[in-house]
């Protein structure tokens, strides 16, 4: 592995685990289109920081995309707060205004330099090793991943802090509020958060392939567990190894990395929609049979055990008249009568069905419950 | 200036293509877009026209035609494969819409991005052409184009109009709806797919990012002017025929102002005047109507106060002084302003210099304010 392959998958990897952090509080708190309108709206930011600069590395740059972000979940806030248009209203049509705006400067203003709209939105991850960071001549590596590392510490280090408050103001914020924290806070903490790692890591992925990065993993991860410790983990694990894998699929497919990295992450999820132990398709699908079945079984000792030794138990306690008593189907009444056997909830002899005392335990605590 | 515009937009061929197309773009989407937002699923427009990319790359990999009927039949698969996915998440897991709409948005686009790259590396094609598609390149618009847009949206909104008894049902009471017979969840679909042909229709012109706008953006300014559904669907297609023309005539006549973008910035404006000016709904409106309850309220409270210490008199018509009621409300500054307001219905009479009474009309009204307080 040459260094450059190595370094742009840490960057990527940087990238990943940067974006799902803040990005498991987008998605329990309902606003993952947040970052889709973040992502697009800091276009602005940077177009006039980068007016006033002239310097696409400056970190004025960095500061005035993320006043963008602010800004604009402040505008989309003050318009719902008119009552005269709906939050999602707010959102599709703030973000294209101020995406607007910036598309406008750059295409009159800022011509053909290096900062061109393709760029912001989709990103080229192979051209980031050729930026590198240099201090006093030496040669510190990527200049992109120091600036991802450095965001990711600041999100890790914003989690850890505030981990309880983000906690309660997430899953409780009327309890946050009574308890004397600052829901509005922590909530402007975390939107602040969400467009510094979106203008990090634009350069790198591009605006559309962040929201990937930061709603994907950990909805992913949402699948899998209850617990916020272990989704905010998992999101994580999830981002690295959509950035390793989407690398790879890129350099054999010769595709862009960061398309490829997006498809990962949707690979990810797809695979838990449909495998995740409780939540998948599978899961619920192999659920649902099974509690069929169960109830079936349940059924046919209730049955058996309701016409237990009465003179007509000869008649009902025939698998033949299953059919017509509980409307099964001849060939699914066979099937639960063998289950039930199986079981040792009943005896069949030559079609005559007797409980035995484990089914009849069984239907008297059905019909208990 | 203006008369030149005005000639330029009928005898200038690009600028009457471009502006035609723009005002088609804007019909459709407004039309459609009205129902999204009443139906609140404004944000899925932006995950549809986000997820047309693979769509679009995938019809030019298996026909290798570039042709934008070809191309737009799979962006509307793509888009409409999109929506089905975000339904089902959100029906079969706890994935909230938000999530579901972010991440079916953002894996399409991933997905179309390689496939464009994929396509980019073939000796065989010229990707151009695939990435106007991105941002919308309308000054490339040909009046071909312009046609199949218009016969395409004519369609959509012809089967709207035809279904608009059903539509409205499921817009406001879809159960009702259900009770009557009608297929609604077919219907559901059905209106579904004609907003992604809506959607996919302004790709060409506004591209992939802005079209979120133009669903949204005409249909919530029109939701400030109307309580009616007829009514909302026909200014929002006025208000997308507008921003549309608006939209084509100032980016034509500056120099290199994107077109998409200024129809989205036309549309914002539009939102903006609504919402401040629109009668009942609009800010200015509601604010002229705080204040005047805020001053009722004011000037009833001075009526009711004098009336209050006039009833501990023989005399209800008795006089007090402003210091007294002054001492007896909560707004004092206001209260020698309330009692001139009040002096000019004349409900009240300055006796003395400083001292005020009620007059036979204002017992009345006194009477009156105070029985209905009970």
């Amino acid at each position: 592995m040459s260094s450059e392959v190595l370094e742009i998958q840490l960057i990527a990897i940087v990238v990943a685990v940067a974006c799902a952090l803040p990005g498991v509080f987008l998605v329990l708190r309902r606003m993952a289109m947040m970052s889709d309108a973040i992502s697009h709206a800091i276009l602005l930011g940077i177009a006039l920081a980068f007016f006033v600069t002239a310097d696409l590395t400056s970190p004025l740059l960095i500061i005035a995309a993320a006043a963008t972000g602010v800004l604009t979940v402040s505008l989309v806030e003050l318009l719902n707060r008119t009552r005269l248009i709906r939050e999602d209203a707010a959102i599709g049509i703030t973000f294209p205004a101020l995406f607007s705006v910036g598309v406008i400067l750059i295409a009159r203003y800022a011509g053909d330099v290096h900062l061109d709209t393709d760029t912001v939105l989709l990103g080229e991850l192979a051209l980031a090793p050729f930026n590198r960071f240099e201090f006093f001549g030496y040669d510190f590596g990527p200049r992109s991943l120091w600036v991802m590392a450095a965001i990711l510490c600041i999100n890790v280090v914003f989690i850890a802090f505030c981990y309880k408050e983000l906690k309660l103001v997430t899953f409780d914020a009327n309890l946050a509020a009574t308890l004397g924290f600052s829901p509005a806070l922590i909530h402007y903490g975390l939107m602040a958060l969400v467009s510094v790692t979106a203008v990090g890591a634009f350069d790198a992925v591009g605006s559309i392939l962040v929201v990937a990065l930061m709603i994907v993993p950990p909805i992913t991860a949402y699948l899998l567990t209850n617990r916020l410790s272990r989704m905010i983990v998992l999101s994580g694990l999830i981002g690295v190894a959509s950035a390793v894998g989407g690398y790879w699929f890129a350099h054999y497919q010769d595709a862009s990395i960061a398309g490829s990295m997006g498809l990962m992450t949707g690979v990810f999820f797809a695979l838990a929609f449909l495998f995740a132990p409780n939540r998948g398709i599978v899961a619920i699908a192999r659920r649902r049979a099974s509690q069929r079945w169960e109830f079936a079984q349940t059924m046919l000792t209730i049955h058996l055990f309701s016409h237990e030794g009465l003179p007509e138990a000869e008649r009902e306690a025939h698998v033949n008249h299953l059919s017509s008593h509980l409307h099964w189907e001849p060939d699914f009444a066979q099937q639960v009568v063998r289950n039930a056997e199986r079981r040792g909830f009943v005896r069949n002899r030559a079609g005559r069905l007797d409980l035995t005392h484990q089914g009849r335990e069984m239907a008297q605590l059905a019909l208990v419950k | 200036m203006v008369l030149e515009l005005g000639r330029d937009l009928f005898f200038d061929y690009t600028l009457r293509t471009v502006a035609l197309g723009s005002a088609t773009l804007g019909v459709v989407s407004g039309a459609l877009g009205a129902y999204a937002v009443l139906r609140k699923q404004s944000l899925l427009g932006d995950a549809i026209s986000h997820a047309t990319l693979p769509g679009v790359a995938m019809a030019f990999l298996l026909t290798q035609s570039k042709a934008p009927l070809i191309l737009v039949i799979g962006a509307a698969i793509a888009g409409w494969i999109a929506t089905l996915l975000v339904i089902s998440i959100v029906n079969n897991t706890r994935i909230k819409e938000d999530s579901a709409l972010g991440l079916v948005l953002s894996v399409f686009f991933s997905g179309g991005l390689v496939l464009l790259t994929v396509i980019q590396k073939m000796p065989t094609a010229k990707q151009s052409g695939l990435d106007t598609f991105l941002f919308g390149q309308a000054a490339a618009l040909l009046e071909r184009d312009v046609i199949t847009m218009a016969s395409i949206g004519g369609v959509t909104i012809i089967i709207m109009l035809l279904l608009w008894k059903e539509f409205k049902l499921l817009c406001f009471d879809t159960s009702f709806g259900a009770s009557l017979g009608f297929p609604m969840a077919i219907l559901d679909v059905l209106l579904i797919t004609l907003l992604v042909i809506a959607i996919v229709l302004g790709l060409q012109t506004v591209g992939v990012v802005l079209m979120s706008a133009m669903v949204v953006a005409p249909a919530a300014a029109a939701r400030q002017w109307t309580n009616r559904l007829g009514g909302m669907v026909a200014l929002s297609v006025l208000f997308g025929a507008i921003a549309g023309v608006s939209g084509a005539v100032i980016s034509s006549s500056a120099v290199q102002v994107p077109t998409g973008p200024t129809i989205v910035l036309s549309i914002s404006a539009i939102v903006l005047l609504s919402i401040t000016l629109a009668p009942n709904r609009g800010l200015v409106w509601n604010w002229i109507r705080s204040q005047r309850e805020r001053r009722k309220l004011r000037i009833e409270v001075v009526l009711n106060d004098l009336y209050t210490l006039a009833s501990q008199h023989e005399d209800p018509r008795h006089s007090h002084s402003t210091a007294v009621l002054e001492a007896m409300s909560a707004h004092r500054s206001n209260v020698r302003h309330s009692l001139r307001e009040l002096a000019s219905r004349g409900w009240v009479e300055n006796v003395n210099s400083d001292e005020w009474a009620l007059t036979s009309e204002g017992v009345i009204q006194a009477r009156y304010v105070a029985g209905r307080g009970r």
